[in-house]
Order: C-alpha cells, then structure tokens, then sequence
C-alpha cells in the first residue's frame, strides 16, 4: 500500500479517523470497564488496585502511548478534514435543508469533537497529570503502597460545576459517538444491504450506554451513591 | 386534485458571469398554476423579464423527464426541491401554496463554479469518469453478449448504481460538497460486472485521486446525499467504495 | 439522379461484400487525419469513440454541459437484435422484414438489411462496456416483446435502456478523451457548415458560454444531431433539441429528405395548459393491459368513475377488433385524434383519452386468488391484490404519472393523449451514410434511411449505436483514404472567413430586431400551425394554408423578434431564436413535402388518400419513392430516389 495516501487521499483520511476513531472507542470501553470498579462494594480499593495496573503495567504503558498518538492524529486529522470540507464551498448557501436530510450531530462532528477535546484537557489536569507526576495521596493495601486516586475522584467531584461539566463532556462523547461508530463502519466499507441496519443500532446502544455509565460516575461520587452487591468485583 | 393558482414570491440567484460575484433578486410571480411544473413557472417569468427588457434567467435544463441530469437548482435550501426521488424538472407546483416565498440558488461548491445566474459548470464529473469511468473495450472486441452470466443480484444493483444521472445533487447536498456518492455509484456500477474485473483496481485508485484533485470535500456520512438524490442512489455504494479502495491498495498493485 | 450507392449483389451479401472490398486507411495516415463529430447522443458518441480507437484525430461537440445529456438517454423501452436467445424463430431477415414493413414499405432494403446484420453487434459490444441489461435468474440476457413483432427481440435495462446504452457510448468516448484522441467542447453549438472545393471541411461553433464564434477543421463532419421533433414546439424532445446543424448543412447544399414523415406517440401524458413546455412519454408497454376508451356522449362532463360502463365507447376495440388496443402507433394516435376532434375528448382540455387499468385491476386480482387459493373475499381484497400486481409491472409509470398530473392512476384512469416523438425524415444520405456533401455524413435519427414512414419501437437506440458503432468506421475510411494527403487547411482560410462572417452577421441581425415578441411566443406559433395541419392529418387545403402562415410567421419572426442579453456572452434567448429560426424554416419544408406527398403511408396520413373505413391508403404506384429536397435561395428542388423492393413485396397493413 502506498501509505502516504493515508494521510493525503480523502479516502485515505478517512479511513485514519475510523481505525483511530475505533481504537479511541476500544479505550473507552476499558476505561468504563475499570471506573465501573465505584460502583460496587469496596470501590476505594477495587478502583485504586485497577489504577495501579493500569499505571504500571508494562504492556499497558507502552498502550498508552499508543492511545496518545491515536488521540492526537484523530483530532489533527479531524481538524484538517473539517477545515478542508470546509473550504470545499467558499460561497455557502442563503437558505439549508437542515435537519430535513440529514442528523445536525452529523453535521456537527468537529464542534462535538472539540466540546470532547476541552473535556479531555481539564480531565487530564484533574487526573492523568497528578496520578502521573505526583500530587496524589497514597494508602496501603496489605503491605503494598497505592495512589489513592479514589479519594482524588471524591475530592473533585464534590464540586457541583465539576459534575456539570463532566455532564456536558458525555453528552458530546455520545452525540459524537451516535454518529461516529456507525460512520466509522460505513467508510471502512463494513456496511452493506443486511448489516447496515445492525451496525447503525450496535452504534446507537453504544453511543448511549457507554457515555450513560461514564455520566454516572460524577454523579455517583457527588452523591455518594453505591451498590451494595458484594460480590462484584470489576477488578482483573 | 384540486388545481389551483398562487401568488409566490421568489429570491433568486442572479450572476452574470462566473468573475461576477452575483447577489439575491427578488421576483413576485402571480397566477401561476398547481399543474404547472417548476421550470415552467420559471420559464412564466422568463416570458415577463423579457418583455420588461431585462435578462432573462439562466438555468440549465434538457430533458425535462428526469432523466438527463442537466437540471439543477437549491430550491429552499434542497437541490431538486421538496420532493423525494424527483428532479426540479419533475417537480410540480403543487409542491407550494399561495403566498409561499421561494429562494433558488445554483448549485454550490468550489468544484462546481458558476456560469451564469443557476447554471454551474460540471465538467469535473466528466473528467472524474475520464480518470478511469469505463470499461475498456474497443468496438469489436466484444465476445458474445451471452458467453459471461452474470448473476441477476448483481446485474440488477450494478444497475441501480448506473442509474446515477450525473446531476451533481449529491455534491450540492453534501456539508462537504463530496462527490463520493456520484464516485461511488460509478466504481460500484463497475466493480459489480464481470467486464469491470480487469481494471477494478486501477480504477478505484484512479477515480478517487482525480475525485480529491477536483477540489471536492470528503465524506463524513451525513447520508443528505442520498436523501436529495433524485435517483435515490444508495450510501451503500459508497461503503463499497471505500471497501474497493482499500482493497485496491492493500493488495499492492 | 441520386445514387445511394447501395452494393451490387443478394442482399443479404451486401454488406460483407462491401466491407471486403472498401479502402482501408493506415494507422499512420489516421493520426493525420481529423474529424468533427457533432452531437454526442448514441450515434455521436459512439461514432467518435469507435474513431478516436482507430486512431483519427476526433473533435466531438455537443450544446449540453456534458455529452451524456444528450436526449437518446431518455429512450425508455429498449433496443432491437436479431440475437434469437428466446429461440423464438428470430433471424437477421426477420427483423429486416419487421422493419421495412413497419416502415410502410418507404425504406430502402440495402440499408436496412445492414441494421438487422450489426444488430448482433451492438448487444456484444453494450454488454462489454458494462451496459447492466436486465438478466434472468440464470444470468442471462432478458428479452421482452415490443409492438410489430411477433418475436422476443427487445433488450432493456428496467425503463432506462436509452441511458444506460447513452452512458456505456458515453464512457467509451471519454476514455477516448483521456487518451487524447477525442476532443471534447461541450457547450458549443454548430452554427455553420464550412466547404472548401466542395468538399465539408469544418464548422463554425459557437461558445456557448462566451458567446465567441470558434473555427474547426476537420477532413469530414459527423452530424450526430437527433431529429427535428421541436418543430412541433410541444414534443417529447429534449427542449435543446434542434435541427440547426443539419439545416445549415441543407442550405450549404446537402438534401433534406422525407421531411414530412414524423412519428405520432399515442400515449403521452396530455397538455395540462398553456403554460405546457414539453410532453412526456408513457411506455408503449402500457397498452398491453389497459383499455382506452372516451365517453360515448360528446361533452360528457363527468368524472370518468361516473360514466358507467354502458356509456363509454372502447374504440379502439370497437374499430380493430383483431388489434384492439394493440393497434400501431401511428393507427392508435390518429383514432385518439378522431375522437377528441368529434367532440369526446376528456379532462378539462378535451384532448385526451382514457387509458383505463380499472379491469386490468380486477382480471389480476382474480388471477391472484385463484393462484393463492384465497377463495372468497371481498371485492376490495380483489382490487388490492390486482393493485399490487399493477404495481410491480408499471409502478414507476404510474408514479411518474401521479408526479406530473397529481392523480392517482390506480384510483381514476389516466388521461393520455398523442404527441410527436420522432422524426423518421431527415439529411438524405447513401448507404455510407454520407450526405450529398462529399465528406458530410449525416449518422443517427438526422438522417432519414433506415425507417421509411414508421418507425417500430426499440428502433430507434438500435439505429444510432449500429451507425456509429459499426457502419461509419467502414464507410469514413473509404472517403477518408483518398484525403490522406490533404494537409490540415488552416482556418484563415477564405471560406472559414466566410462562413464565421455569415454566422456572425445572422446573429447580429437577431439581436438588432429588438421588437416585442419573445422567441418562445413564435416557437409556439410555429407549433401550433405545424401540428394543426401538419400533424396526425393532413389535407392539400391545410397544407396550402400552412405554407402561407409559416411564410408569414417567418417575416414577423425576422422584424419583431426581441431577444435580451449579449452577444459575447451566455444568451440562451439568442441560442433558441437561432434553433426557432430554423424550425421555421423547416416547417415550411415539412408542410411542401406533405403535400407534394399525395398518398397516405406510415406516419403521413393525408385525408384525401383514405380507404372507406378511414385506414391509410398507400400509393405504391406514384410515390414509392424518398422525396428528397435540395434547397435554394427561395425554393427548393425535389429529387426522387425511386425505392426498388427485391426481396419484400409491399402489402396493405391491416389490424382488422
């Protein structure tokens, strides 16, 4: 393959937002997966042994990286297809159809996007920076030293506006998603007459559950809600 | 049907010439019958400018059967109008009642420049078709029609993506002015025949490039192609699209 | 004496001996050698593509935005080949026959026997450039049976065959424009023909956009024009459809012929008003199950679900009990008019008919109880169960009709009525398709040769493809290899100087009129006279007068014309008062001709030359022959190539 096209055909551009758009999706899923950890019976150690993993890790560390690169070309790529799409009809039109043919979240994927990029700054500031570069309280577990990032989630959600705007980064991560996942399938050519319809509804459960979990959690903490189901515990 | 009469107010696009930079003028149209179609209301006042000594509007048009493409228009904000499946040339007034204000823009994207008033230059359609739209095929060359059966799935969507009238509403709908839909349905058209075996590849890699050269925007799948496509072309050319392509230079050729 | 040239031999030899023997250009010679091709419909674009391969130097030119505009795409039915994949008894001499009777015996054997010979071809060739015909289940070509023939010869793509056969010539040419072989300019108009030594050596074309008159060369010209059905103003043409090119070409010498022979469509959707720009077309198709009837009451006034059935009158039934509804074009549409004219007619116009499914509705839906063993329901499960039938066969003519007129087909019965669709008539050329210009060739519906009075359906695709395709890549060269060392005449030459001068002073003299009468206003004049008395009937004394009144439309045309806009600028006003120039022109032409013409055959039916019960009578004796007129500065000449039948021998058609 001449990889070049990847990054300067249309198509090519394309497929680059999909694979990095799915991968972003994947860490989504790990991420909801192991915060689920507050939402059970003895969350402070459950989620604060997961945050350590997930810090220490080798393989997981090496990921991360990944994850970096993969957040950085979505948005930059994003950025220059919006700016491009953009620049594709100088003159715009006097009267639009609207939402008569088309989602406006469809049409609204680089807004949303950069909603979810200002989101993810300050949640980067209020968690990966201080459980990175120190700031973070610690605890014992047994004779084992943690990061009480538990406690530090408590801490900052006790303030309202945090919650609300942890709130309004969701609803953009879903919105973007409800369109997303399903776009992401149709430009790697995984559509077709009888999975379309499936794939369009996988997406619209994702884009809503996932996100609805991650709302939860703020909110969980601002309230101190918890489920008193012993035995669950989403640690690995 | 009950026929009717109506009094409208239009806000049409007037450009001299493609250095012009053009502006809104707004016409009061009188009397104009629900049987008519648009183009003739159109043509009503056409009538009345002329006789009043000015220019009359510029459009393109042919067919007037749906079939040719060469119409266009955005009619309040839709090309082809209010109607599903249907061009501007098929579109009726019945679709308007008495007193509605219409506003008619040409077609518009930096690939599709303006001519004069709502004609459009479309010329990058053909040249996408010349990077590699065909079959080739000498005449002559041809063995017996009936020496390749094709199976009648695909016989019967490579001619539902034909059917694609080159009329340029896909690019006119889009956000992006993309072009992917009108690419698509010509690659999938293709790609789903026997006789398109033998440069499947090339052509998909070829059609996309001159696709991007043309200055237009990409797909971002908001689907308002298919929804204003007067043929109702399907998105799922354009997965398929996308699918060829990637195939084509995954494959290394 | 025209000569048309057509080989010596059997017939059916013709065309092989022809093709053995002609003279042949070599590869070198070819990229020396160029060509104009004007018109990019089937025969255009087929014709500069098939060149462009065979390496000749190929300048194509259409008044569209792009050449796959071009009316031949909106051709619904499908195209004729004598392939017999139905092994239905289906041969080349079959469909040669079928043909030259349909045409009323007014078309010359030579030629026509060739089209039924490259008919084969043309399937092959559409089906190798991916041309998505309609296929069974077992992956082969499907074939429907089409009015005239008693075989399954038709080949379709759902309702779109002209497109897609348009698009496959289309993507062949501009492949042929990649490759640089082909020249497109697109937008251009011819506006006149240019002749060195008597021989066609380029055009004037105008730039439609700029407006800028442009000099080509060419060692021959291509007219690839279509036919002249918008003399007629309401048609269903495309509104740029013209007969400019080829009626310069007539002026600068080459002969007009059977101008007169136009084909009436009965079913076409009806004038909804004055407004009315165009017609449109209903497949053919839909005569195999609807029933066509006017109330038996002159002014009936009531809706047609009211009329009850003892009160109408199926005419059609009632005159051709044989046929019925299933009566030839020309025969359907002349009773249509009969009717409407006696005071029948129907909807608020009074010119049209019914085209009734209400039975067909019914008979279906009974077929499908029985079939599914539905046993008794109720008389609306039986109307569903036909609608839905109804449905599948015909659903988009039924919404295309619901679209245009706003009612609803399976509730009322559609109202139809006849329009012009084609022209039979056209440039006269010989069997090489070359004009009476020496290296003008006329390709295609412009000219007249291969459907003498009538044409049958599905015809008309297979005329333009086999001309452009097959025939001229043979027949060019034999013209082409005597020019080979004509060097590229440079277009300061006195005669381009000329022929841009004569364009520019016409359009000059248009836009300097100034009066008070839009272009369209005369279009539709002309129209009007033309279909009145140069229609479905025609009479001396109709006739007679017509020629007056054109004559006069001509000189009220030319002193009180106003046309708005610039020169040197996009001006479609001025592009139309060209073409209606023309048309006006030719109508006058088309009105000696019928009248010069004193029997009534195929789609000329003079009411004067009639048998008893009202059917055409043919005049085999005085007129068999093609009527072809030179022109001159204020008349034109009749020429007669007598037509001499070999092998068919002409009979009277009946459909009793």
């Amino acid at each position: 393959m001449n990889w070049s096209l990847l990054f300067s055909s249309s198509i090519g551009k394309k497929i680059v937002m999909a694979l990095t758009g799915i991968f972003l999706v994947v860490f989504l899923v790990v991420h909801c997966y192991v915060n689920a950890n507050i939402f059970f019976a003895n969350a402070e150690e459950n989620f604060n042994r997961a945050a350590h993993f997930m810090g220490s890790n080798l393989l997981v560390r090496i990921t991360e990286i990944g994850l970096f690169a993969g957040f950085i070309l979505h948005i930059v790529q994003g950025y220059k297809l919006e700016l491009q799409n953009r620049g594709s009809r100088k003159t715009r039109y006097a009267v639009t159809a609207g939402n008569k043919t088309s989602k406006w979240y469809s049409r609204s994927m680089a807004i949303l996007g950069t909603l979810i990029l200002l989101f993810l700054i300050i949640h980067l500031a209020h968690f990966w920076v201080p459980s990175r570069f120190g700031g973070l309280e610690e605890v014992y577990y047994g004779d084992k030293k943690f990061h009480n990032l538990y406690l530090e989630m408590k801490n900052i959600f006790a303030e309202p506006w945090v919650v609300i705007v942890y709130l309004l980064g969701c609803f953009s991560l879903s919105w973007h998603l409800l369109h997303g996942v399903q776009s992401a399938a149709q430009t790697l050519g995984w559509t077709n007459k009888n999975f379309f319809p499936m794939i369009k509804t996988i997406g619209i459960v994702f884009s809503i559950l996932v996100p609805l979990i991650f709302a939860l959690m703020p909110l969980a903490m601002y309230f101190g809600l918890q489920l008193d189901l012993e035995n669950i515990t989403l640690l690995f | 049907m009950q026929h009717y009469s109506m009094n409208l107010k239009l806000k049409v696009w007037r450009q001299k010439n493609s250095n012009d930079n053009g502006h809104f003028e707004n016409y009061d149209v009188n009397n104009i019958s629900s049987e008519m179609s648009f183009l003739e209301m159109i043509d009503v006042l056409n009538e009345r400018l002329i006789s009043e000594g000015s220019d009359s509007i510029a459009f393109d048009h042919d067919c007037r059967e749906g079939i040719c493409g060469m119409c266009s228009m955005v009619i309040n904000g839709q090309p082809h109008g209010p109607w599903k499946g249907t061009t501007t040339c098929q579109l009726h007034m019945r679709a308007f009642k008495d007193g509605d204000q219409i506003t008619i823009e040409p077609f518009r994207a930096n690939a599709f420049p303006v001519v004069k008033d709502l004609m459009v230059n479309r010329s990058a359609f053909d040249r996408i078709i010349q990077s590699g739209g065909y079959v080739s095929v000498n005449t002559g060359n041809a063995v017996d029609g009936n020496s390749l059966p094709i199976e009648k799935q695909h016989a019967d969507d490579a001619f539902y993506a034909a059917a694609c009238i080159g009329c340029g509403a896909c690019v006119a709908a889009c956000k992006n002015a993309s072009a992917m839909l009108f690419v698509s349905a010509k690659v999938s058209h293709l790609a789903l025949l026997p006789q398109g075996e033998p440069e499947r590849k090339q052509r998909v890699v070829s059609m996309v490039a001159q696709m991007d050269k043309e200055g237009f925007g990409s797909c971002t799948n908001t689907y308002a192609c298919e929804a204003e496509c007067p043929k109702e072309i399907s998105v799922l050319n354009i997965a398929r699209l996308n699918r060829e392509y990637l195939n084509a230079n995954l494959s290394g050729n | 004496m025209l000569d048309a040239k057509i080989p010596a031999g059997k017939l059916d030899e013709k065309w092989t001996k022809y093709k053995g023997t002609v003279k042949l250009v070599n590869p070198a010679n070819k990229r020396k050698l160029e060509i104009i091709v004007v018109g990019t419909g089937l025969a255009g674009s087929s014709a500069a593509a098939s060149l462009g391969e065979m390496g000749y130097k190929v300048k194509a030119f259409c008044f569209q935005d792009s050449p796959r505009r071009a009316h031949s795409i909106a051709a619904q039915g499908g195209i004729n080949a004598a392939k017999n994949y139905q092994n239905d008894g289906d041969s080349v001499y079959r469909l040669f026959y079928d043909t030259i009777k349909g045409g009323d015996y007014r078309a010359r054997e030579g030629n026509v026997h060739r089209l039924a010979e490259v008919s084969t071809s043309i399937i092959d060739q559409c089906v190798a450039q991916g041309v998505p015909f309609a296929r069974e289940y077992g992956g082969l070509l499907s074939n429907r049976s089409f009015g005239g023939t008693q075989v399954q010869r038709t080949f379709y793509a759902a309702g779109q065959t002209g497109q897609q056969l348009l698009i496959g010539a289309y993507q062949a040419l501009e492949r042929q424009v990649a490759l640089g072989t082909v020249e497109m300019h697109a937008r251009h108009e011819m506006v006149e023909l240019v002749i060195i030594d008597g021989k066609a050596r380029g055009i004037i074309a105008r730039n439609l956009v700029t407006g800028e008159l442009e000099r080509h060369f060419a060692h021959a010209v291509l007219l690839c024009t279509g036919g002249y059905g918008n003399v007629f103003y309401l048609s269903t043409n495309a509104m740029g459809s013209n007969v400019t090119a080829a009626w310069k070409a007539h002026k600068k010498g080459a002969y007009f012929a059977n101008p007169c022979f136009t084909q009436i469509h009965p079913t076409c959707i009806p004038v909804s008003g004055d407004h009315q720009s165009k017609l449109t077309l209903m497949s053919e198709s839909l005569r195999n199950d609807g029933r066509i009837w006017v109330p038996a009451k002159q002014g009936d006034n009531r809706p047609a679900n009211e009329i009850p059935e003892e009160e109408r009158d199926y005419y059609l039934e009632r005159r051709y009990p044989a046929f019925g509804n299933l009566v030839p074009r020309d025969v359907a549409s002349r009773a249509a008019k009969e009717r409407c004219d006696a005071g029948f007619g129907v909807g608020s116009s009074k010119q049209a008919v019914y085209l009734d499914y209400a039975a067909a509705i019914q008979r279906y839906g009974k077929a499908e109880v029985s079939k599914k063993n539905l046993g008794n329901v109720s008389a609306e499960v039986i109307t569903n169960l036909g609608k839905d039938v109804v449905k599948e066969k015909y659903g988009n003519l039924f919404a295309m009709y619901e679209k245009i007129t706003g009612e609803n087909p399976y509730e009322v019965p559609m109202r139809i009525y006849p329009a012009v669709h084609y022209t039979m008539g056209g440039l006269w050329v010989d069997y090489e398709l070359k004009t009476t210009i020496d290296g003008l060739y006329a390709l295609g519906e412009a000219n007249f040769s291969e459907h003498g009075a009538n044409r049958l359906g599905a015809s008309a695709l297979m005329q333009g493809l086999a001309d452009g395709y097959f025939v001229i890549p043979y027949t060019l060269g034999n013209y082409l290899a005597d020019d080979i060392r004509t060097t590229s005449i440079p277009t300061d030459h006195p005669a381009f100087v000329e022929a841009e001068q004569k364009a520019f002073d016409r359009i000059n003299k248009l836009m300097s009129i100034q009066g008070k009468q839009t272009v369209e206003s005369f279009h539709k004049r002309l129209g009007k006279i033309i279909w009145d008395k140069c229609g479905m009937a025609r009479s001396a004394e109709g006739l007679k007068q017509a020629i007056e009144e054109v004559r006069a439309l001509k000189a009220e045309f030319w002193s009180d014309v106003r046309i708005p806009g610039e020169i040197n600028a996009m001006n479609q006003e001025l592009d139309k008062a060209g073409r209606v120039a023309d048309f006006i022109e030719l109508g006058e032409l088309m009105c000696i001709d019928a009248l010069e013409r004193n029997e009534s055959c195929g789609g000329h039916f003079r009411e004067e030359y009639q048998t008893p019960e009202g059917e055409a009578l043919r005049d085999d004796e005085g007129h068999m022959y093609v009527s072809a007129w030179e022109h001159q500065e204020s008349h034109w000449n009749l020429h007669k190539e007598p037509l001499n039948y070999e092998v068919v021998k002409p009979s009277q058609r009946s459909y009793k």
